[in-house]
């Protein structure tokens, strides 16, 4: 074997070097999220399984309810799902794959990290749901066109726009985790548990107990997210959203952020 | 220039890394040479602000690493090799580092060759490397940035003979160039053959530090003679304090000048008179972390 010399010399003085701007590091994290098998197909799976909910709804739906709403709520489904699955890898793997430990020696700042990942994951958030609503529309018209009913647009900019919000929320339920685990598995079982196991306990103790009923709105997360997904009604739906949202993303998400500042990286 | 000044690391009431000091120079390659637990990695996290000292500072070319602004182009790090996405090719691990740093796209090429990487290879998944493939893989990301130091966390784990040798040559040159290397680990065979300077460390406390060439010259002085008896008495009538080891040669702290001369008084023939080089030092790597070695057999 021989040795190969470093024919370049150091010649770039220490003065000419400037500091990364986020835009980059929010390019990499990009980058990241999709140079992996499985983050790669993670995020397929966005497009694919929007592709056959759009095909599902054509063939199983009723006609009466082959409406633009009925498409980009099917089309939505599996973001609501899959997207906080994006946002809580993106950052567990840099301490289950152990990549943390380059990653934070190219970016010192881990704050800037975080951040980066945070708008990399919302970037791919936006991009999904446009697909969403685009593919939504596609169905609406051939879906209409094969029943032979008129097409029906009754999705208006408000109601997309909280639709929108109430996947950014879900969002940010995967990056809260991300933080506060630190662990893929744990932060994969604790977010289904989040999303799946606690609004049945929720909905249970409502119906059981009337003290709870009426405090359910304040406390239940992803029961103020339907609010998001079928349309804002009143002002104190709003209330009631910041309020869970501060409760069970914010607050665990600041304590989450301290901890990944501080904790040592091995 | 690499400059830790008292780094201590304190876990509850455990130290691991007890007030260490030491330089690593330009244009030298310094080995920081441990047994296995005595702090080597440890002390190389706080360097790069992975784990927060509890006391103490480290600084490159006089500033503290969370402070450089683009640390891939001033300091290439390479902390463990294994610790990547095993998902992710060679190739992207090294695009992700060329972006993030802002270097040109054409490094990634040169560099593969330069830790003579194929394309093949570079295109394979890092689930399915050796570890020699990953340290040369995590040589070259260190490397991309061109820095001016290096530091490398056991960079020799898992190479073949030919590949230390490879490493030895990479690393001589970039140091011939004006670079910075700061490399641990745990075989002092290892660290004889790339290091320049030598810093020992036994249980989280620096034990001995120096130059290479100095800390071996310390060691003293093997001599055989076919006469054992005689060469021992002639060597007594100098003042020189010796010992004799299994194999039938004597060994003594004293330089092989003043040996020879003892002898030639003592009109000794000597079939053997050298520097206790490797076996010197092993037997002060062994001495002095003897206390500090879980195996206590080991000395």
């Amino acid at each position: 074997m021989t040795a190969t010399t470093i024919d370049q010399p150091r010649t770039v003085r220490r003065t000419q070097i400037k500091p990364i701007p986020l835009s980059r590091v929010v390019r990499v994290e990009l980058r990241k999220m999709f140079n992996t098998r499985s983050g790669f197909w993670l995020i397929a799976s966005i497009a694919i399984t929007g592709l056959i909910a759009t095909i599902a709804t054509i063939a199983f739906a009723p006609d009466k309810d082959l409406t633009y709403y009925t498409f980009a709520k099917a089309v939505g489904f599996p973001i609501t799902v899959i997207l906080p699955m994006v946002a809580l890898l993106s950052i567990t793997n840099e301490w289950s794959q152990r990549s943390g430990l380059t990653t934070f020696t190219y970016v010192p700042s881990r704050r800037r990290v975080i951040l980066a990942k945070t708008v990399a994951s919302v970037a791919v958030a936006i991009a999904s749901m446009m697909f969403s609503f685009a593919v939504g529309a596609v169905g609406n018209v051939v879906g209409s066109t094969i029943a032979g009913t008129s097409t029906v647009w009754d999705l208006s900019v408000g109601h997309a726009a909280t639709i929108v919000l109430g996947n950014l929320v879900s969002l940010s339920i995967g990056t809260m985790l991300g933080m506060l685990l630190r662990s893929s598995a744990g932060g994969l079982v604790m977010y289904f548990v989040l999303v799946l196991l606690v609004p049945s306990l929720s909905a249970l103790l409502a119906a059981s107990q009337d003290w709870f009923k009426h405090l359910q709105p304040w406390v239940d997360l992803p029961l103020a997210r339907t609010f998001l997904f079928d349309g804002m009604h009143t002002g104190a739906q709003w209330a009631h959203i910041a309020t869970t949202v501060a409760l069970w993303i914010v607050l665990p998400g600041i304590f989450g952020l301290r901890v990944v500042m501080r904790t040592e990286v091995k | 220039m690499i400059t830790i000044d008292s780094l201590s690391k304190t876990y509850g009431t455990t130290t691991v890394v007890h007030d260490v000091s030491f330089t690593a120079r330009t244009g030298r390659v310094t080995g920081f040479l441990g047994p296995n637990g005595a702090g080597k990695s440890t002390s190389m996290r706080m360097m790069v602000g992975l784990t927060t000292p509890t006391s103490g500072t480290a600084t490159i070319s006089g500033r503290r690493f969370a402070d450089l602004p683009n640390p891939g182009r001033e300091v290439g790090v390479m902390l463990d090799a294994s610790a990547q996405h095993a998902g992710r090719t060679g190739r992207e691990i090294l695009t992700i580092a060329q972006q993030i740093m802002g270097v040109p796209a054409r490094r990634v090429a040169e560099l593969l060759e330069v830790v003579s990487l194929t394309g093949g290879e570079a295109d394979r998944r890092v689930g399915n490397y050796s570890l020699g493939m990953r340290q040369r893989l995590g040589i070259a990301a260190a490397l991309i940035g061109d820095p001016q130091a290096l530091i490398l966390d056991e960079p020799a784990n898992g190479l073949d003979p030919a590949g230390i040798r490879w490493m030895r040559a990479l690393l001589r040159d970039y140091a011939d160039h004006g670079g910075t290397v700061l490399l641990s680990s745990h075989l002092l065979a290892e660290i004889e053959i790339i290091a320049d300077d030598i810093v020992m460390i036994g249980q989280g406390r620096i034990v001995c530090q120096g130059a290479k060439a100095e800390l071996l010259q310390a060691a003293g002085t093997v001599v055989r003679s076919a006469d054992v008896g005689a060469l021992q008495r002639a060597l007594a009538a100098a003042g020189v304090a010796t010992t004799v080891s299994g194999d039938g040669s004597i060994r003594t702290e004293a330089d092989p000048a003043l040996v020879g001369r003892a002898a030639y008084d003592g009109g000794i023939v000597l079939t053997e008179l050298r520097s206790a080089d490797s076996g010197g030092l092993e037997e002060m790597f062994l001495e002095l972390t003897a206390d500090t070695q879980r195996e206590r057999t080991a000395a």
